[in-house]
Formats: structure tokens, C-alpha cells, sequence
């Protein structure tokens, strides 16, 4: 489905990778390994089409994503390093406002059951008084609600998760793989779960 | 489409309910300064008659640049900017609806306050019309300019002193065409040539903004 070819990266006039190539197809997980300033996050980026490469490009389904536009963003979710939810509102206005952009709008009870999933069930405050963990667990439950949506993007999903949200994570990841969908995402840890593919950044 | 419009618009304004003082600060900055003029000038009627679509026109300006600064930077800050460009809807089609939020919070309230402003400079009041008219018209394309600084200059460090330096300049066209409206109204013509041009303006920048807004913003996200 994803295939990347040749790809370079160029940040501040140094070379973090050049010559990377791989394929992501359904129901396989990837894992972008390295050490700090390795250009995982960009890694990312470049194949969410946030980033363009300086060498090489990312095709989808055969198609650069550059042609492909907001039709490449429709079939992918991508979750960055911020969080990506409004401090002035709540766990469940950030997902209903989440899902309706990306394209995939989500009824109350949907958003309701997916924010119960990850464990935030009643917590009907501001994001701005919840804790680092309870943040990531929000902006996670978007996958709860993406099981239609084939390209999963992570940068560092199990950061700030206690061992429970790890666990709900991986069970996410493991039933989206097995419907045949396709995930990348990046971690400096060993998340305790085998990837088909790694590709190391530092290597 | 119109739907991510309707969901951005809706989101902004949400988020701007839930942080009134936001937008009082710009509306109040924008009275406080078209007030102060009278103050040190002194209250002589005739003067302040002849200055009054000047320097509620400048006080527009000064008014929308300090709310520029916030436009994406919010967005930027906590990632919600990404999720955007990666949104459904064309770029374009969201940053227009981000800056039609915008003017719904920055433009328009002003709009609405100026026969205020106008009253205490003693400004006659078939004059009203013109003014809030030539705002109506002219504001927007404010808010469609300062989008593109917004977009250039987001995560700079000092961007918002280099966005006032950027923008400032582009708004003088919109300030002579819409102070020009008033005073000619005042001085008994037709001011529906100003008008005019300034809605051509409004025109011009709706049709070529957003996409200017999309490539500033791609520009500053890599």
C-alpha cells in the first residue's frame, strides 16, 4: 500500500537519512527505531506528506501522495508528538471535531464509548485540567474511532502512557492489523510488541 | 466541504466563548486607542470631524494586526494545525474558514462598535452608513491579508513585530479607500467610487488568498 522510495531527509543542512526505501503493505506494523535527532518524527512526517523529502518520493497505492493531496489524508490518520487536542475543550468535543475534519464524522454515543475505551469514561472537564497521560489517551481514542481509515501514523504513542494505556494501545494496533490495515509508528523503547518491519535510523 | 467550513467556524468560535478575553482585549484595544486621540488633540468638534475616519480606520487596522498573531499560533502550538492540513477538505477550504473565523470575531465586532467610536467625534450621523459599510468591506480583506503574514511568520521567534512590519504595508490601500469613503461622504460627494474599489478588493482577496494563506502555511509547517 505504502511504498517509499529512495527517500532523503535534510534538516538544517544535515543529511539524517538518505537512500531509505522499504514497503508498507496491509497488516503489516512498522517500527521507525533510533536514537534521539535521528529523524524519526521526520521520517513520519515525510510520509504523511507534511514533510516533502528532498530526494525520493512516497507512493500510495502506486500514486506519489503529492498528486494524491487531501485524498492520501483521508485514508490515513496521523498522530504527532503534540497531542493535537484544544486545551478550552473537552475529551469529547476534540474527537467529535477530530473525526468531522478528518472526514469520518462520529455520532455522540461513538465518541462517548471510544473515550470509554481508553479509559476516560465521564471525564467531562477542559483537557487543560487533565494530566500529561490522560492528553495522550484522548488524542488516542481517535484510533478507536478509525478502525475504516487503512494507514496508521504514530510518533511516540506510548509516551506518557501508564501501563494499562500501553496495553489498550497495542490491543488497538494488534485489531487494526488484523482487519488488514497498515501501521507506522515511531519508539526509542521497545514497545513489548513484534513488528514485521523495522527500519533503523540508526543503523 | 462545507462541512469542514461549518465544523472550523464553529470550533473557533467555540473555542473563542471559552476565552472571552481574547477578543474583548483586541475590541477594547480598538476603543481605547480611537479614544485617546480626542483626548490629546483636544475637543475641538470641527478637527475632530476631519479626523475621525482616519483614526478609527487606523485604530481598525492596529486592532486586527494584535489579533492576527493568534490566527494559527494557538493551533500550531498544540499540533491541531497539522491535523488540519491533513484534514479531508483542501487547505485552502480551511484556512478560509480559519479566517472567516476570524473576521467573525475581529471584523465584524468592529463594524458594529464604530458608530459608537463615531459618535464621540461628533462624526454626523448620515455618515454612520458610509463608515460601517466601508468596514464591512474593508475588514475582511484585513483579516485575508494578515492570514497570509500569519501563515509566513508562524513559529518565528519576534513574529509578531516582523508581522506587523509584513503586513502593515499591504493594509494601506484598504486604509485610504476606506477613510476616503467617509470623507468624501463628509464632504457631500459620492462615496461609492472608495466603495467600490473596496469591495473589488474584498473580491480580489477571497478569490486569491486562501491559496496564498495554504502555501505560506505549508511553507512554515515543514
Amino acid at each position: 500500500m505504502l511504498e517509499a522510495k529512495e527517500l532523503e531527509c535534510e534538516r538544517g543542512g544535515r543529511s539524517l537519512f538518505s537512500s531509505l526505501s522499504f514497503t508498507l503493505i496491509g497488516g503489516e506494523a512498522l517500527r521507525v527505531a533510533g536514537a534521539n535527532g535521528r529523524g524519526k518524527t521526520s521520517l513520519l512526517r515525510i510520509l504523511c506528506g507534511l514533510l516533502p523529502p528532498s530526494q525520493g518520493e512516497v507512493l500510495w497505492k502506486g500514486t506519489p501522495i503529492r498528486a494524491l493531496k487531501e485524498d492520501f489524508s483521508r485514508e490515513l490518520v496521523y498522530l504527532g508528538h503534540a497531542p493535537a487536542v484544544k486545551d478550552d475543550l473537552t475529551a469529547a468535543e476534540n474527537l467529535a471535531i477530530a473525526c468531522r475534519l478528518a472526514g469520518n464524522p462520529q455520532p455522540d454515543d461513538a465518541v462517548a464509548e471510544a473515550l470509554a475505551q481508553l479509559g476516560l469514561a465521564g471525564v467531562n472537564q477542559q483537557v487543560r485540567k487533565m494530566s500529561q497521560g490522560q492528553r495522550r489517551r484522548a488524542a488516542l481514542a481517535r484510533l478507536a474511532l478509525s478502525a475504516s481509515v487503512p494507514l496508521w501514523l504514530l510518533d511516540e504513542p506510548f509516551s506518557a502512557l501508564d501501563t494499562g494505556g500501553v496495553d489498550t494501545l497495542r490491543d488497538l494496533i494488534f485489531k487494526h492489523l488484523e482487519r488488514g490495515g497498515a501501521v507506522a509508528f515511531t519508539t526509542h523503547q521497545d514497545p513489548g510488541m513484534g513488528a514485521a518491519k523495522v527500519v533503523d535510523l540508526d543503523a | 466541504m462545507l462541512d469542514a467550513v461549518r465544523c472550523i467556524v464553529g470550533r473557533d468560535l467555540l473555542l473563542a466563548l471559552r476565552r472571552r478575553t481574547d477578543i474583548a482585549t483586541a475590541l477594547l484595544f480598538f476603543v481605547v486607542v480611537a479614544s485617546l486621540f480626542p483626548l490629546g488633540i483636544g475637543a475641538e468638534p470641527n478637527l475632530l470631524r476631519a479626523i475621525a475616519p482616519g483614526v478609527i480606520w487606523v485604530a481598525a487596522l492596529l486592532s486586527t494586526m494584535l489579533s492576527l498573531a493568534r490566527l494559527f499560533a494557538a493551533d500550531h502550538a498544540d499540533g491541531t494545525l497539522e491535523q488540519l492540513v491533513l484534514g479531508a477538505a483542501p487547505l485552502g477550504v480551511v484556512v478560509a474558514a480559519k479566517t472567516l473565523a476570524h473576521w467573525l470575531l475581529s471584523g465584524l465586532p468592529l463594524v458594529l462598535i464604530a458608530p459608537v467610536i463615531a459618535l464621540q467625534y461628533d462624526l454626523p450621523q448620515p455618515l454612520y452608513g458610509v463608515l460601517a459599510l466601508s468596514l464591512l468591506l474593508g475588514t475582511p480583506v484585513l483579516s485575508m491579508i494578515g492570514a497570509i503574514g500569519a501563515a509566513l511568520t508562524l513559529g518565528i521567534r519576534g513574529g509578531g513585530v516582523l508581522l506587523a512590519l509584513l503586513v502593515l504595508p499591504l493594509y494601506v490601500p484598504v486604509l485610504i479607500m476606506g477613510a476616503g469613503s467617509v470623507e468624501m461622504a463628509a464632504a457631500g460627494l459620492d462615496p461609492g467610487g472608495q466603495l467600490l474599489i473596496l469591495g473589488a478588493l474584498l473580491v480580489f482577496s477571497a478569490a486569491f488568498a486562501p491559496w496564498a494563506i495554504a502555501a505560506a502555511l505549508r511553507i512554515s509547517l515543514e
